[in-house]
């Protein structure tokens, strides 16, 4: 990777095209970003890195024209604006590769690069001119040292080959700016080693680059520059040599922690749950060991995308596990669908809150009978006053805000719609609780009531598994930490070394210091 | 009775009041009864279809399906010397075997229940024809079957029975009755049940009921099993109403008719949604529809017409009042949630 050594075509001399001044941001219960700055040059690569709701996609969303700053202003060539539209950021000549590709594999590499505004011909007709766009396409892909042409179908290009054909569309936009996020997250390392190719080449023509990772060693090879994001303010900038592994990951962490660690009522029991080399669809070739004790809360920690919701679906028998064995107080079990962990007493409080924990439309009471509601039932008739009953007792029980148990679910408040899911199976007996980012989008107030709930449940003897993506969270909630790093577990920390740059280390694959 | 059932009944009494002040005979015994037992007829598999649009598929074979069983029934009882009871076990037997294999395509397979059920309207009207060569089946002279024929054909005036003919009203025919019966069976399964509960869930999201630990294949095939064996009970039913059978023919459409009663009675072509009562109102309207068509001198050709035209209407309507219900609903959760983070400020 060190031939790509970072030059310096008028990275420095010239002027920024871009600037960001003073952004600030905030999100209901979240404090985004807190006054940023940015400049950028033309032919410039920047790395932009940080943790997990270090404020990354914030500024992205800026950028884009999609969200807009509560103050600070963004200046273009000089001109100053409050912030940008999609189409604004489009004319400023700013280009996005999002980590999920936007682009349509009915269709081949042309049309996609000129969607919306393809070339026609024979005037009132308005056909397209399949010809010209080819023409048009076929030097852009040259100039990226594409392998394929213009009239490839794009459901055959490898993912590498598609994030070409997005960056083949910024360049016929005329753009001066390539936003990459997360581009090399799914990609093979030769491939990855091509982009980076790719990175220079833009880089060669003049064109900036901000380069969003979380593998650092990329961000080492590729920039000339790196700014570290950190709650919301920038923690600080790395220049050329600067730029090393550690020092990015010592200015990433550091931040201040607001969550309080209630300790245990009593040391952790027996193992109640254990994966021994368990692979899921994401990672077939990496295998997840884990034991979780009865009494204990775990925290899995990870970057985004290391494989630990889909570990956390394999748990739950949602989805298949394509090996290894999973134990639940030393019996192994079979766990062909959810039905049958529910049965076992595992049960998952999933991330997506509204797709998959909860009927939205659904009134309260039946959302906290459906995984159990043949108890609610007399010869497989609902009995409605026993499930209501049950309703009201946990929404006493866990505070859930709503004017009644017939209350539609779906008009709550997260926090509040959080808590059903969760009364769903406090309702039933639970062995293992498995929370998939449980207070993403809640408030804080229901937050810390969600983790005094978890703490609860740990010192009646259930085991629990957090997975989190917030650090504040990881380290002040749970009793241990265990860190995914690409679909294996690449450490577990007891509560004294469960540090930021300890997990973080681990997260990105490296040894806990 | 929820709010939309209600606006389908007034639409049913204020039709079938025009049509009674036009054309009096609307109202006579004689046509109330025939109406009602088309009513019954339609009725049977129209709900079967509801067990199917609830968890947002589609059964398209169901005019097949009759026309298949209904050769099948004809010419077991009628030619083979099958006694009719172990004739009527193996047919609704086959209808669901049938519904089976259409559930485990649909879940197992992932195939698109439009396709599966497409395929078994061409399979099985194929076999059907086939099966008696094309000819009509139908009874030899002088068969009959008086049990079979006065419980599927016959018609009971319960008023006359009551009174030992003292007072006559209207004979209701038996067809009518089984629906009834039945309507309230299955209102008791979709809308008390466990399994009913878990149609709606399954139809309105299958990924929460997944994660919910519903079983939801299991609840998706038992759906074209009910939806198969209604079906095959209306076969039995038709069959001994047209006695004869030309399996070219027999049933066409009728699996638009159901479709279009349910829709009619509520239910969303995206599933989670519906009543039996509905799917039941939706049948009876579509009947005095046809019966309106007839009585007031408007060309039969104009039939389909008129049924499409006032099924669009009554969508149109429908969709326009859950819009402004949908806003009012929205509007309210602001509203709560605004109100709720008051006190936390």
């Amino acid at each position: 990777m060190s031939s790509f050594p970072p030059t310096t075509i008028g990275a420095e001399n010239a002027p920024p095209f871009l600037r960001l001044i003073g952004m600030r941001k905030t999100y209901p219960g979240v404090l985004a970003l807190a006054g940023f700055d940015l400049e950028v040059r033309p032919g410039e690569v920047i790395g932009l890195v940080g943790e997990n709701g270090a404020g990354k996609s914030t500024v992205m969303k800026i950028l884009g024209g999609v969200a807009e700053p509560d103050s600070g202003s963004i200046e273009i060539d000089g001109v100053g604006y409050n912030a940008l539209t999609v189409g604004g950021a489009m004319r400023a000549g700013i280009a996005f590769v999002h980590q999920e590709l936007n682009l349509f594999d009915n269709l081949d590499v042309a049309a996609n690069v000129f969607i919306g505004r393809e070339p026609s011909r024979f005037g009132p007709l308005h056909l397209v001119d399949a010809r010209r766009q080819r023409e048009a396409v076929r030097p852009l892909l040259e100039r990226l040292g594409a392998n394929f042409g213009p009239d490839a179908s794009v459901a055959r290009l490898s993912l590498a080959q598609q994030q070409l054909v997005e960056i083949a569309k910024a360049l016929s936009l005329n753009s001066r700016l390539v936003i990459l996020d997360e581009p090399t997250s799914s990609l093979p390392l030769a491939e990855t080693e091509k982009l980076l190719e790719v990175i220079s080449a833009l880089k060669a023509q003049g064109i900036a680059v901000i380069f969003i990772s979380h593998r650092l060693h990329e961000v080492v090879a590729a920039c000339d520059r790196v700014v570290v994001l950190r709650d919301g303010r920038m923690a600080g900038t790395l220049v050329g040599d600067e730029i090393e592994h550690d020092r990015m990951v010592q200015l990433m962490v550091g931040r201040e922690l607001k969550v309080a660690y209630v300790p245990p009522a009593a040391t952790a029991g027996e193992v109640a749950l254990a994966a021994r080399g368990v692979r899921t669809g994401t990672y077939p070739f990496q295998d997840v060991s884990l034991e979780l004790r009865k009494g204990e809360v775990l925290g899995l920690a990870g970057l985004v995308g290391a494989g630990r919701t889909e570990f956390a679906r394999v748990l739950f028998g949602i989805d298949r596990r394509h090996g290894g064995v999973i134990e639940l107080e030393g019996r192994p079990l079979t766990l062909a669908s959810a039905a049958d962990a529910v049965r076992d007493g595992i049960f998952l409080v999933p991330e997506d809150r509204k797709g998959s924990g909860l009927l939205l439309d659904f009134p309260i009471c039946e959302n906290i009978s459906l995984p159990n509601l043949g108890a609610y039932a007399r010869s497989s008739i609902v009995l409605q006053e026993a499930e209501r009953a049950q309703a009201e007792r946990s929404r006493a029980e866990l505070a859930i805000r709503a004017p009644g148990v017939g209350t539609r679910t779906g008009s709550l408040s997260g926090g509040n719609q959080q808590k059903v899911v969760l009364a769903k199976w406090l309702a039933m007996r639970p062995k293992v609780m498995i929370f998939d980012e449980p207070t993403r989008g809640i408030d804080i107030g229901a937050k810390s009531e969600i983790y005094r709930l978890m703490r609860q449940l740990a010192d009646a003897g259930v085991a629990v598994l957090m997975i989190s993506s917030d650090m504040e969270e990881v380290i002040g909630v749970s009793d241990r930490v265990a860190v995914m790093h690409e679909g294996s577990i690449s450490g577990i920390l007891p509560r004294e070394q469960a540090t930021e740059e300890n997990i973080l280390r681990l997260a990105v694959g490296k040894a806990a210091a | 009775m929820q709010k939309k059932d209600f606006g389908l009944l007034v639409l049913i009494l204020v039709v079938g009041a025009v049509v009674a002040a036009i054309n009096p005979r609307f109202l006579s015994p004689i046509n109330i009864a025939n109406t009602a037992n088309l009513v019954g007829l339609f009725g049977i598999f129209s709900i079967g279809q509801a067990f199917v649009i609830m968890t947002a598929g589609i059964e398209l074979s169901v005019g097949s399906m009759i026309a298949l069983l209904g050769v099948i029934f004809v010419d077991l009882i009628a030619n083979r010397g099958v006694p009719w009871p172990l004739a009527l076990m193996l047919v609704i037997f086959l209808g669901l075997l049938m519904g089976m294999a259409h559930g485990l395509l649909i879940t197992k397979l992932r195939l698109q229940p439009f396709v599966v059920t497409l395929c078994g309207l061409l399979i099985y009207r194929g076999v059907g024809r086939f099966y008696t060569k094309d000819a009509t089946a139908g009874f030899p002279f002088g068969v009959s079957f008086p049990d079979l024929e006065f419980l599927t054909t016959g018609r009971t005036d319960f008023v006359s029975l009551l009174t030992g003919g003292n007072v006559q009203s209207i004979a209701f025919p038996h067809s009518f009755m089984f629906m009834l019966l039945l309507a309230g069976v299955m209102w008791v399964v979709l809308h008390r049940s466990v399994f009913g509960r878990h149609l709606f869930a399954v139809g309105k999201n299958e990924e929460a009921a997944r994660y919910s630990g519903i079983r939801t294949h299991r609840v998706i095939i038992a759906a074209y099993v009910i939806s198969a064996v209604l079906t095959s009970i209306a076969a039995i039913f038709l069959a001994m109403y047209t006695r004869s059978i030309s399996p070219a023919s027999h049933g066409n459409f009728y699996e638009l008719y159901a479709i279009a009663a349910a829709v009619l009675g509520g239910f969303s072509l995206r599933g989670g949604e519906g009543s039996i009562i509905g799917v039941v109102l939706g049948t009876i309207l579509l009947q005095v529809l046809q019966n309106l068509v007839n009585l007031l001198g408007i060309p039969s050709s104009l039939n389909f017409a008129v049924m499409g035209s006032v099924i669009l209407l009554g969508v149109i309507i429908d969709q326009q009042f859950s819009l402004y219900r949908e806003r009012r609903r929205t509007l309210e959760a602001a509203r709560q949630i605004a109100a709720a983070k008051q006190p936390a400020e």
